[in-house]
């Protein structure tokens, strides 16, 4: 089954990206397919590099970048969300890109699930 | 086709387990995640809601948030299943769309 | 939302596949940004030529309010892209009765046309959908 995942909230403030990566994580093991992860509102805050959380508990950035890396999971950040939030290429983590609000809506047409995860 | 609903808010918080209850059609799931898992913890005034909720919905609640606010299973409502994040998997692919009420 | 997007001409019908999307709105406008940045995404999968409903119940009723005036908290009122959402061939627009009652509104209270459905109404319209996202 191909789920696409949506991440309202950024990283840390909501348990949202927490429960976002976890299920993604878990749909992996079941050897589901991710169609894509799509990042909007203050979602996009999870694609920032320069974040440095303590060391003591988990990275959620980099926890992201590597389900890229390892699955090849397509982790899209809106680009007018992240304009507003003043997210950019130069700041991205790796694994991520910036694109439009439509990347959404094509994975909300092409996967068979659409979760959603907010606050 | 039934949906699998998901609420993530306590229901002394906010009323989206109360709108998600009053909205879910008859034969879908509700999965409690994140501080939603406060809806299924007997003793309490909400702990009705549940019960009666049971009788025409399929109630969950994702086991690693119960457990990461101190909630053990004994606590929780009859007619309440525990499941993992796999589970929660298996119920997104068991329903024909996922509904969350945050 | 400074620019509307395009509405692509008919025959990029880039998928084929028409799903039932709906956007449940629940919350109060301007409080949070979700009532704004919920719309651009109304606009954008209507270009998509996807079978769009949008559904404001709880304080989401709240977003469709006339006579919004925000000069004084100094945030853009957006309420008016409302009325564009007929443009993009967004018609389907709902309001729980019950949400209304609660709060003293009546359809007069609205700036759109919309149809109120009653609790029964609604979960069937929403048991129906395909694609539901929510903030």
């Amino acid at each position: 089954m191909k789920f696409g995942v949506l991440v309202n909230e950024g990283p840390f403030t909501h348990q949202c990206s927490d429960s976002a990566y976890q299920f993604t994580k878990a749909a992996l093991e079941k050897g589901h397919e991710i169609y894509r992860v799509f990042f909007y509102y203050d979602g996009v805050n999870n694609a920032n590099k320069l974040a440095e959380p303590p060391t003591d508990d988990r990275n959620l950035m980099a926890n992201w970048s590597k389900l890229a890396e390892e699955h090849g999971v397509d982790l899209v950040v809106c680009v007018a969300a992240a304009l507003r939030r003043g997210l950019n290429d130069d700041i991205l983590a790796p694994g991520f890109r910036i694109s439009g609000l439509g990347q959404l809506i094509e994975a909300g047409i092409q996967a068979d699930r659409l979760v959603t995860f907010g606050d | 086709m039934s949906k699998l609903h998901t609420v993530n808010k306590s229901p002394f918080e906010r009323n989206s387990f109360d709108s998600c209850l009053k909205h879910a059609e008859d034969g879908s799931a509700v999965l409690l995640i994140e501080d939603g898992v406060y809806a299924a913890v007997s003793g309490g005034e909400v702990a009705t809601r549940i019960g009666e909720a049971a009788g025409r919905l399929k109630v969950y609640v994702l086991g690693p948030d119960l457990a990461a606010r101190g909630m053990t299973e004994d606590r929780i409502c009859d007619g309440v299943s525990v499941v993992d994040y796999g589970g929660f998997v298996d119920l997104a692919e068991a329903h024909d769309a996922v509904h969350s009420w945050m | 939302m400074s620019d509307l997007p395009e509405i692509p001409p008919d025959d990029e019908d880039e998928f084929g596949v028409v799903k039932k999307f709906c956007y449940v709105n629940r919350k109060a406008p301007y409080g949070t940004v979700y009532a704004l940045e919920s719309l651009e995404m109304v606009l954008i999968s209507a270009a998509f030529d996807q079978d769009v409903s949008v559904v404001f119940m709880d304080d989401g009723v709240y977003q469709i309010k006339k006579d919004q005036e925000t000069d004084g908290i100094g945030i853009k009122n957006f309420s008016k892209t409302f009325r564009a959402l007929e443009g993009y061939d967004v018609e389907k627009l709902y309001v729980s009765k019950e949400s209304m009652d609660e709060r003293g509104l009546t359809t007069d209270d609205f700036l759109v046309d919309v149809e109120v459905l009653d609790q029964a109404a609604m979960s069937a319209l929403l048991a129906e959908q395909e694609v539901v996202i929510t903030a």
